[in-house]
């Protein structure tokens, strides 16, 4: 059986030559089966965001291999490899257009990987599947199918990004803290449809947080990183175990320092 | 001598000069279309037309008088500007110039291409040697004549509104929509974001090619000059269509189709608020100076707006 996605020896680094050159990949070697839905924890600056973009292709890598079901994904552009994933970013506004209607963007989503056509943007019949997806959100969204996605809040932005990642199955849903900008009860509404979403389709997932709890809570397998590297990587029973002070333990076992970042800590 | 400057002044002339304004309000529109898909569909100022608005003149015009009807050279001066859209789109795309210096680098290549098109600064079509398209004759002439061609040129217009409508509706177009608006989400989307820029800029230069040839015929000959400041003319009237439309276009079913008339009108109102600027004996000199404050001003205006509510905004409520 062959690998959802593998990573082999990743490098990156930025500003190469300047005052602000930054390692921010040191050999990142990872293996996802199908279905795994990993959490991902670290400080800032760890390589966590820069991971994710690897895999999505948002800049080219200095070295090193990546695999999407076996298809060596390396040299394609960002656009081509939008067939194999799905994403939600950090920022409500980034995964949406927000001059467009919550049609329009579903629309797009629901054409990634497939060619552009001169045919019509929006069908009838997707208008009513989509209506009926909208429901299962229980955000009353299905109301207001051709509002403007700039005019809704960040946790519906969210949802709404979250739908449209699932619209063409992706081999990979990436989630770049996709709850960070959200007040609590809706980051937890979020995570609820992440879960669901990814339940309900079979994806394999990987999700950044920089929240330990939800690290621990969510996915089967959860792993750390610090300076460009993975330097904890737990699943299964042993997972399941874990708490909040055990992962405290070793990230000061693995890094050699405290563990400094507050933000962390608010879990 | 107030009195006297009032009394010199003519409305009949100001009557008389009318038709003139509004047809050359019709023709520009067609320009300001193109600039509308730029500056507001795809989020790029292009500067490219200025170079390529004399290129569809030039061409047209050169077509016309080697003997081809002078309908079909406005195809030829669509898919002359076409071209100079795709250069200023490989420039950035492909090469990584930035947007702005792209189109100026094409628009004053476009100059010298301008001149070896005509070979020289200047050349003429007679109206009565040729069956022109559209010319200052036909809004002086018969009442007939008149009104076939306005009839023929407000059609053309809705004609292209009709077409531009249908194409951004379509997933290729929406593609377009969707890279000016969030070039990000459009990647994660699997849309080229650079294949859709050179697209809206080829189309949009087109359209600007296609003013061109009309706009040369109109006047009765093609001028390397011609595009001075066409930039300024066409955000101009996009931005007078939406300060004035923006809230009756807004929320209808054809939302899209009616802004594009707006910005038809945007241009009719322009040359109308010039025509009456220059029979307020505003010097000629002045009137680019005119425009380009004009401009400013409706650029500046929802910036200032949005920096003033967030002032307020900051004020705790008590």
């Amino acid at each position: 059986m062959s690998y959802m996605l593998e990573l082999i020896n990743i490098h990156k680094a930025f500003n190469v030559g300047t005052i602000n050159e930054k390692v921010a990949l040191n050999g990142v070697s990872l293996q996802l089966n199908p279905g795994d839905f990993v959490t991902i924890i670290g400080g800032n600056g760890a390589g966590k965001s820069t991971m994710l973009n690897a895999v999505a292709g948002v800049w080219p890598v200095d070295d090193g291999k990546i695999l999407i079901d076996g298809v060596d994904v390396t040299r394609l552009p960002e656009h081509k490899r939008a067939k194999y994933l799905g994403r939600v970013f950090q920022d409500p506004m980034t995964g949406t257009a927000a001059t467009m209607g919550i049609d329009e963007n579903m629309a797009i989503a629901a054409r990634r990987g497939q060619h552009r056509t001169l045919r019509w943007g929006i069908a009838r019949k997707e208008r009513e599947y989509y209506c009926e997806l909208l429901k299962t959100l229980d955000l009353g969204l299905e109301s207001r199918m051709s509002t403007k996605v700039g005019l809704l809040s960040g946790g519906q932005r969210q949802a709404i990004t979250l739908l449209m990642a699932s619209l063409q199955k992706p081999k990979l849903l990436l989630l770049d803290e996709h709850t960070a900008a959200l007040d609590p009860k809706t980051a937890q509404k979020v995570l609820d449809i992440s879960d669901k979403i990814i339940a309900d389709h079979s994806l394999t997932a990987m999700m950044v947080t920089h929240n330990m709890k939800d690290a621990i809570a969510h996915g089967n397998r959860l792993i750390m990183m610090h300076e460009g590297r993975i330097i904890y990587d737990v699943s299964g029973e042993e997972k399941k175990k874990l708490k909040v002070a055990d992962l405290l333990v070793k990230f000061e076992e693995a890094s050699g320092s405290e563990f400094a970042n507050d933000r962390m800590m608010f879990a | 001598m107030i009195l006297e400057y009032f009394t010199s002044l003519d409305p009949a002339a100001l009557l008389r000069s009318l038709p003139g304004n509004v047809a050359q309000g019709l023709i520009w529109g067609i320009m300001a279309l193109g600039v509308f898909v730029t500056f507001r569909l795809l989020d790029f100022a292009d500067l490219t037309v200025d170079g390529s608005l004399a290129t569809g003149g030039a061409v047209a015009v050169m077509l016309i008088r080697g003997g081809v009807h002078p309908a079909l050279a406005l195809v030829f001066a669509f898919l002359a500007g076409m071209l100079a859209g795709l250069v200023t789109g490989l420039l950035h795309t492909a090469l990584g110039i930035p947007g702005i210096l792209a189109g100026i680098l094409t628009q004053i290549a476009l100059y010298s291409i301008n001149l070896g098109i005509m070979g020289k600064a200047n050349q003429a079509i007679n109206v009565d040697q040729y069956p022109l398209v559209a010319s200052l004759r036909y809004v002086t002439g018969e009442m007939s004549v008149r009104v076939m061609f306005f009839a023929g040129i407000i059609i053309g217009c809705l004609v292209l509104i009709g077409i531009l409508y249908w194409f951004f509706g379509t997933e290729l177009g929406g593609a377009i929509r969707t890279t000016g608006c969030n070039p990000n989400m459009s990647r994660a989307q699997g849309i080229s974001t650079n294949f859709m820029k050179v697209l809206a800029l080829m189309l949009s230069n087109g359209l600007v090619g296609l003013c061109g040839g009309l706009y040369a015929q109109y006047q009765g000959s093609a001028d390397v000059n011609m595009g001075r400041g066409a930039i300024v003319i066409g955000l101009a009237a996009v931005i007078i269509g939406e300060v004035l439309f923006s809230k009756l276009c807004s929320g209808r079913s054809l939302a899209f189709a009616y802004t594009m008339m707006a910005v038809i009108i945007g241009a009719i109102i322009y040359y109308m608020v010039i025509a009456i600027v220059l029979w307020l004996k505003m010097p000629q000199d002045y009137m680019k100076l005119f425009s380009a404050v004009v401009v400013a001003i409706f650029l500046a205006i929802p910036y200032l707006k949005g920096k003033y509510r967030r002032k307020r905004r900051a004020v705790p409520k008590q």
